[in-house]
């Protein structure tokens, strides 16, 4: 009899996990697929409940890089994006997956690398910096996961006048999200590329004292724009552009734009809104 | 070593103050474990007995494809997955990437091979006599099935805590269908993976913890079944 009951106390567990698996709201909710430095910052925990409650939207997110995330919304698997790096942004709405595309925020790259500066590349300009880098053959950690941050890095080889050294024994590709890319780094005692806003938390994730410092900064180049994008609903007549554009015209608001620039961590401005 | 400790501090303080963040972890996972460990069962038992009980020829082919699917890599169910459940795939339609209900198809295929493997060689391990003493015994087919199926009830909860252990702890599957998404499809092991990746430590330290209890309860409460 005992063993009856027990049987059937499981069943009925199980079936009420079920349900509750099958139950999942669909109907008021936006998924968006972001740059990791956007969630890894906090940007997002901070935003979203805002959202939420302002506007009785959903919002879930997946972070990865800025290449993946473009992907995701070209075959339609998520309904907006939120991403960094213009020039591919622009292509891909002239080719027919993104339909708006709105700034919102921005910070810039900086290089940041140990104290000791083996290359010795502090103060110098970007591409200055590089050659050093690569002259000196100093660990460089590299994205190397079509991100934003890849791609710009990518960029920055080009116009030092170096060919990507895609396949140098000092170039380390992780293939990881920006605060683990830094903490490769950090391991390795090497340097690499981040946003600012990626650094300052990373900072304050060492309680203020990171042995990696910001070595290059401040050059016009390293600006670092996010945007949110819809999907053209032609190429996705499946997501949510409605939604998307709710979210959109939200991060470009007043309230939102306030709450992006008292976004900090030790004091710090992590993303600087910019909204027009 | 100061990060250990601290981890382990942090650990206590997140449960016992219910962080929601780590409890729906937490759920997601029991959710979408037991969801995956319950299909694999509904349909790798009838596979398993089928496999064990008759013999059939082709059978010994049968078993090497089965034994390679055990050595399945989460990281390509995860692939396999994703590419079907995606919009651009052939199960498109119905949203299913970046939900639990997509970890679940990816895990009950981790943990099929698994049931059947195991229940399919507690069922050949059946005493051959005990088949000839029910037929002699003037016992009806269905009445051999079940007898023989009753005697390998402890073999099936090996099979079936042994899924359970599978899916409980695999992280390519959740993180390539599931997205990792905060609230929704973030695991316990994704979330590991993620404070990992973030170097936060203590807070992996913590999900860990939860982690291997969730494995205890179930083993103790299976031991238990047993001895009623």
């Amino acid at each position: 009899m005992s063993r009856k009951k027990i049987f059937s106390g499981i069943l009925s567990v199980i079936f009420t996990m079920i349900i509750a698996i099958s139950v999942q709201a669909k109907s008021n909710s936006l998924m968006m697929a972001t740059t990791t430095s956007t969630d890894n910052t906090g940007l997002l925990d901070y935003l979203v409940p805002h959202f939420e409650t302002q506007t009785g939207i959903t919002l879930k997110w997946t972070a990865t890089g800025t290449g993946k995330a473009l992907k995701l919304g070209q075959n339609c698997d998520v309904d907006v994006l939120l991403v960094h790096a213009p020039f591919a942004e622009k292509k891909y709405i002239a080719s027919g997956y993104g339909k708006d595309r709105r700034e919102v925020m921005f910070n810039d790259f900086v290089i940041i690398g140990p104290q000791t500066d083996p290359a010795g590349i502090k103060g110098k300009n970007i591409s200055d910096a590089l050659n050093a880098l690569k002259s000196r053959q100093a660990m460089f950690m590299s994205r190397g996961d079509d991100s934003g941050t890849n791609k710009k890095e990518k960029i920055l080889w080009k116009n030092a006048g170096i060919q990507l050294p895609d396949k140098e024994k000092w170039y380390i590709q992780t293939g990881q999200g920006m605060l683990a890319t830094i903490n490769v780094a950090q391991e390795r005692d090497g340097y690499t590329m981040t946003d600012r806003g990626t650094y300052i938390k990373y900072q304050s994730t060492k309680g203020g004292n990171a042995p990696l410092k910001i070595l290059v900064e401040g050059d016009d180049i390293l600006l670092n724009q996010y945007s949110v994008l819809t999907l053209d609903p032609k190429n996705c007549p499946t997501a949510r552009y409605d939604l998307a554009l709710k979210f959109s015209d939200w991060m470009a608001s007043q309230t939102a734009q306030n709450l992006i620039k008292d976004f900090r961590l030790l004091g710090k401005r992590l993303f600087i809104p910019n909204a027009k | 070593m100061d990060f250990i400790v601290a981890g382990f501090i942090k650990a206590l303080e997140l449960l016992i103050s219910g962080d929601s963040s780590t409890w729906t972890a937490v759920w997601a996972t029991l959710k979408v474990s037991t969801c995956s460990m319950l299909l694999s069962i509904g349909a790798g038992l009838p596979c398993g007995f089928l496999l064990g009980y008759f013999d059939f020829k082709g059978k010994k082919y049968l078993r090497t494809i089965l034994d390679t699917m055990l050595a399945l890599p989460t990281v390509f169910i995860g692939l396999a997955v994703y590419a079907i459940i995606s919009r651009q795939g052939p199960l498109g339609d119905f949203g299913l990437l970046f939900t639990l209900t997509g970890i679940a198809i990816g895990q009950t295929i981790l943990a099929f091979p698994i049931v059947t493997a195991i229940t399919a060689s507690t069922i050949e391990n059946i005493d051959h006599d005990l088949k000839l003493t029910l037929v002699t015994l003037g016992a009806g087919k269905r009445h051999i099935v079940t007898t023989c199926l009753w005697e390998v009830r402890y073999g099936i909860l090996a099979a079936a805590v042994t899924a359970y252990g599978r899916v409980l702890t695999e992280v390519g599957i959740s993180m390539m269908v599931g997205g990792n998404i905060k609230y929704h499809t973030r695991t316990i092991t994704t979330a590991i993976a993620l404070e990992t990746n973030k170097g936060l430590f203590a807070d992996g330290i913590a999900l860990g913890l939860v982690l291997i209890m969730i494995a205890f309860i179930v083993n103790l409460s299976l031991s238990f079944l047993r001895k009623q």
